[in-house]
């Protein structure tokens, strides 16, 4: 630690500022980019059930709270009610929303999405409040840094490791199980995989479960670190994850990953050595940058279109 | 799904032509009500500011009515949501303006009002704010049937400046801000000022609200080490950047305006909130009328806000100068409003030759076990 001179530590404080930025990004892009793979759709509401997460969260940890359960349980159980109750908008979206459109023009389901995303906005201000409510701390006591902590905050640690955590795991599930494989295959051949016995339609309302529930993992971690929550919180969260989607090659699952960190990254050191006024300037320069030079994004596949 | 859906929407359709005959066919007679437009933030995370504007007008204006109202006139309002956003208050003030009201109380933030100004400058109609302080709006000059009924950002950095080198004795300050025309106003603002008092700005940066977090700028202040950090902007803003600041170990005295001084501050920032310093409107509850106003407020379960008793003295003074005119002509309108002294819930007040209020200031409050507290010094 004292080794370290001063502007090295500054470079890694930074570095894990971003570095937990960027995780909360990818989890929230990986929904963007699952969605993309398997039927070519970008899922604008997404960033709505991110919020969604968040109020799910901060209700179950309230009522536990006062049934006095100890922290980690509260952390544990609002994580869990929070991915299944996203996971179930996701699914009841993808079936009233998208569902009926398949087959359609492409831009019908965006629009869809698009309204969607507004709906739920404004029914969360409706159900719930138009008022930032704070949020509790729930991982803030999970470690102890000591020295540490001025490198890195608990509540960032605790990001830092679920995320990836969750990240490996989807890994696992795409590249291993029977379920990836069946995604795998729809998202290269709809109609093949069809044809082999492959239930698309279930499949599809799977991929748009797993996504929210990522979203709203996220949601609950990012929550517990900033300690505030509102109605519109998904929506900044939203744009950037989509961001990092396309940075990376959207319809590629870790292409999400890579396009959330390199954001995350070059946000905090944007505002770490030039301005903050400039955060975004950065953020969106290298998504210029790299599109230029990869169109199809980082470890996006180019396909030719055939005419 | 279509076919039991179509005579609902049909219905409804119908609804609003029906509604829509009713009101075209007021008189305009002698005796008709005078028509008053509130425009602010009625809806979305601003409401706090805007709601209690509305409920004190309405609170006045009840009581001037069952009193006969106005020149033997009942005054009606027609309350618009702008949500603060520029670009729906024009919208805003066009339909006020199409409703035909002869004046406006509003709006809420000085970025809405901004934008709506020329809407009512080019239809002739006197606006009295009671909570946007951007200089520009009175200083500019761009409409001048402008009015309002709180300070200026200028006399609030004057104050805040004043506050930083004398109380706070510092030698150098970082100016952070959320980009918006109240908060980077201000921030510009207290920067100049600082720096005339030879004081180093070691940072001013602007934040992106409704950015996952703050951290990196937090660090970055952390490294610069300031004796205060000043903030430009509003309360969500204020209060995560103080709560991560906080956690992050920084014990660095903030420093804010009035957009700030929000009990939902208190509330999300909680213990993270302690000793932060704001400046707002100076403490009025000791006169008479600012008893009896938020004594009647309680009774109907609300609460005067931030800004409401300021927006109780705009329409105290509207009211009073539609009188005073005798007629609802918007050149009488705005002659009455400055040349006539009316005793307010701010104490006596009028409005200078660009529309600022004389006989209200601001001073300096700090959060304290959950409260806010005067600061004397």
């Amino acid at each position: 630690m004292q080794a370290l001179n001063e502007s090295g530590s500054f470079f890694l404080e930074l570095f894990f500022s971003g570095l937990t930025r960027g995780s909360i990004y990818a989890l929230i892009a990986l929904g963007y980019t699952m969605v993309y793979g398997i039927i070519g759709l970008i899922n604008f509401a997404h960033g709505e059930i991110y919020m969604i997460g968040a109020f799910v969260g901060l209700t179950v940890a309230g009522i536990l709270s006062i049934l006095q359960f100890n922290l980690i349980a509260i952390l544990v159980l609002a994580a869990l009610f929070a991915m299944v109750y996203a996971a179930a908008y996701g699914y009841t979206i993808e079936k009233v929303a998208y569902k009926p459109l398949r087959g359609s023009t492409r831009l019908a389901p965006l629009i869809s999405a698009i309204g969607m995303s507004m709906f739920l906005r404004e029914y969360v201000i409706l159900a719930q409040t138009p008022d930032f409510v704070s949020f509790p701390a729930l991982t803030e006591g999970l470690f102890d840094l000591g020295a540490f902590s001025s490198m890195i905050q608990p509540t960032e640690l605790v990001i830092l490791i679920f995320s990836f955590l969750m990240m490996a795991g989807l890994f696992i599930l795409i590249k291993k199980t029977k379920i990836g494989k069946a995604m795998r295959a729809i998202s290269q051949d709809r109609e093949m995989a069809m044809l082999l016995g492959v239930n698309s339609d279930r499949m599809i309302s799977l991929t748009f479960m797993i996504g929210s529930a990522l979203a709203a993992f996220g949601a609950i971690l990012i929550s517990a670190h900033v300690g505030q929550i509102n109605y519109n919180i998904g929506f900044v969260v939203g744009i950037k994850a989509f961001t990092a989607a396309v940075l990376g090659g959207i319809g590629s699952i870790p292409g999400a990953a890579l396009g959330g960190i390199i954001l995350g990254l070059t946000e905090s050191f944007a505002t770490g050595y030039v301005s903050s006024d400039y955060e975004d300037v950065f953020a969106f320069g290298i998504l210029v940058l790299i599109l230029i030079f990869k169109p199809a994004g980082i470890l996006g596949k180019s396909t030719t279109e055939k005419v | 799904m279509k076919k039991f859906l179509s005579p609902v929407i049909v219905g409804l359709a119908l609804l609003t032509a029906v509604a829509g005959c009713d009101k075209k066919e007021e008189a305009t007679a002698a005796n008709s009500p005078i028509k008053i437009g509130i425009a602010g933030a009625f809806a979305g995370d601003l409401a706090p500011y805007g709601i209690p504007q509305k409920n004190t007008i309405n609170l006045a204006v009840e009581e001037i009515n069952a009193a006969g109202g106005v020149l033997g006139r009942q005054i009606e309002i027609y309350a618009e949501d702008d949500a603060c956003k520029p670009e729906t208050a024009t919208n805003v003030a066009s339909k006020l303006i199409g409703e035909g009201v002869v004046a406006v109380i509003g709006h809420t933030c000085s970025g809405a009002t901004i934008a709506a100004m020329s809407v009512y400058r080019d239809a002739d109609i006197p606006v009295i704010s009671s909570s946007a302080t951007s200089p520009a709006l009175t200083l500019g000059g761009q409409n001048p049937k402008f009015f309002r009924t709180i300070p200026h950002d200028k006399a609030q950095a004057e104050l805040q400046t004043k506050f930083i080198v004398e109380h706070l004795k510092a030698k150098r300050v970082a100016v952070v801000h959320d980009k918006g025309d109240y908060g980077k106003g201000l921030a510009v603002l207290v920067k100049e000022g600082l720096e005339q008092a030879g004081v180093e700005i070691i940072l001013f940066e602007g934040i992106t609200p409704g950015a996952v977090d703050y951290s990196a700028l937090i660090r970055k202040i952390a490294r610069a080490k300031p004796d205060v950090i000043a903030f430009g902007g509003y309360h969500p803003e204020g209060s995560k950047i103080v709560s991560q600041a906080r956690k992050k170990g920084l014990k660095t005295p903030f420093v804010s305006g009035d957009g700030l001084k929000d009990p939902s501050f208190i509330k999300i920032a909680g213990k993270y909130a302690e000793g932060y310093y704001v400046s707002s409107p100076a403490d009025i509850s000791t006169i008479a009328k600012t008893k009896e106003v938020t004594a009647q407020l309680k009774e109907r379960g609300q609460q005067p806000g931030n800004f409401g008793l300021q927006t109780h003295a705009a329409i105290t003074a509207l009211v009073n100068a539609i009188e005073k005119a005798g007629s609802t002509d918007s050149d009488k309108l705005a002659a009455a409003l400055r040349s006539n002294t009316v005793a307010t819930t701010l104490g006596d007040i009028s409005f200078d030759e660009r529309g600022d209020v004389i006989g209200s200031g601001f001073s300096m409050y700090i959060v304290k076990n959950g409260d806010w507290v005067t600061v004397n010094y």
